[in-house]
């Protein structure tokens, strides 16, 4: 049990963190921030359950008023801004990220977090940010998948790294890569 | 750890966080029903109204934390523009940016100590369903000590990388980064089950 919560506690911590870490610049001027690593990373190493409840922990703070996304941002206003559909979608991407994990067990650590951080880390979390985009901007679908579609190359960059962090990390510390213990 | 609650005090510092919570839902709630321009106008000076009575200080560090929306700001009322429905666009961006400066106000007029308060009235109905909340606010309290040792920590790595090469860091500090961390959680562990467990 004291494993459980210190092992969700700093994954909570580690997406904070990364997000803090300076943005890197895509060739196509698009910011990357290592944020949504984070929550790919919880997904592939601390499973389905333990995995979205880091997520909702580092939100409930976010919600209480620490400055713990992505530039500092924090704070009851993000949840009304435009990308709450993201922000809504982290622990449910993370939550999938995590089922897709543990339902591979047979693939290599490296492909089968890859493949598990796509679908939770895009396509799950893209179905809700671009349906949260809709809802506060009053847009269509096609014209929100244009305007949000510039960060995916950047998302695709992530998917590699979870996997290869991911698989490192089975090297390493194979114990505490939940999902696969 | 810096929290984003405005150094001015107000006179809504001493409010009940509950209260403040339900308003801001219910004002939310008025926010998105309503879709006549003129309402929306009238909202958003009210907003503006609260933010200018607590002085110039506390008006400016408001607006800083509104600046991240002027981008969608601009791509709504360009969207609108090329549309034709202008009407349309500025009903968006003065609710959008009403919704999110009345948040913004409860964050700022609220102490951490009081929102936890809330969350500890939120989460004891969840230890029938076998949550217990102080594993939670152990939880809480182990994320707010561990985000700015981590950052600490990256931003040793990130040096130590640099003392050894020419090339950018980058996302290679990321795993040692991850095995630092899961270490300090191992270590954590142990010294709670040292200190009798949860």
């Amino acid at each position: 049990m004291e494993r459980n919560v210190a092992l969700i506690a700093v994954f909570a911590a580690l997406i904070a963190a990364l997000g803090l870490m300076p943005t890197l610049m895509l060739a196509t001027g698009v910011p990357i921030t290592a944020q949504s690593l984070g929550v790919m990373l919880c997904g592939t190493v601390l499973g389905a359950r333990r995995g979205s409840l880091a997520v909702l922990l580092f939100l409930a703070l976010v919600a209480l008023g620490l400055p713990l996304l992505a530039g500092g941002r924090g704070g009851l206003g993000v949840f009304a801004g435009p990308t709450v559909g993201f922000i809504v979608g982290f622990p449910i991407a993370a939550f999938a990220t995590g089922f897709v994990m543990e339902q591979t067990r047979r693939m290599p650590v490296g492909l089968a977090a890859g493949i598990a951080a796509a679908i939770g880390g895009i396509f799950v979390l893209y179905l809700f940010g671009v349906l949260g985009f809709m809802m506060v901007l009053n847009k269509g679908m096609s014209e929100t998948l244009a305007i949000l579609g510039v960060y995916i190359p950047g998302d695709i960059i992530k998917v590699v790294l979870a996997g290869l962090i991911t698989a490192g990390l089975a090297k390493a510390r194979p114990a505490s890569v939940l999902s696969r213990s | 750890m810096i929290s984003l609650t405005s150094p001015v005090r107000t006179a809504a510092h001493d409010w009940p966080a509950a209260g403040k919570l339900a308003g801001l839902c219910l004002a939310t709630v008025v926010l998105f029903s309503v879709g006549d321009i003129s309402w929306h106008l009238l909202f958003l000076l009210g907003t503006a109204i609260l933010y200018a009575l607590p002085g110039p200080v506390f008006w400016r560090s408001g607006a800083a934390r509104l600046r991240g929306l002027w981008p969608f700001v601009a791509l709504i009322l360009i969207w609108h523009l090329v549309t034709a429905d202008p009407g349309g666009g500025v009903v968006i961006v003065l609710r959008m940016l009403t919704a999110v400066a009345l948040a913004n106000l409860v964050t700022m007029t609220t102490r951490l100590t009081d929102m936890m308060r809330v969350v500890r009235l939120l989460l004891a109905p969840l230890q029938h369903v076998g949550i217990k909340p102080q594993r939670v606010e152990l939880a809480m309290a182990l994320v707010i000590r561990f985000t700015p040792v981590l950052v600490l920590k990256g931003t040793a790595l990130t040096a130590a990388w640099r003392a050894r090469s020419a090339r950018r860091p980058g996302w290679r500090v990321i795993l040692p980064f991850a095995v630092l961390a899961i270490d300090d959680a191992e270590h954590v562990a142990e010294a709670l089950r040292a200190r009798g467990g949860l």
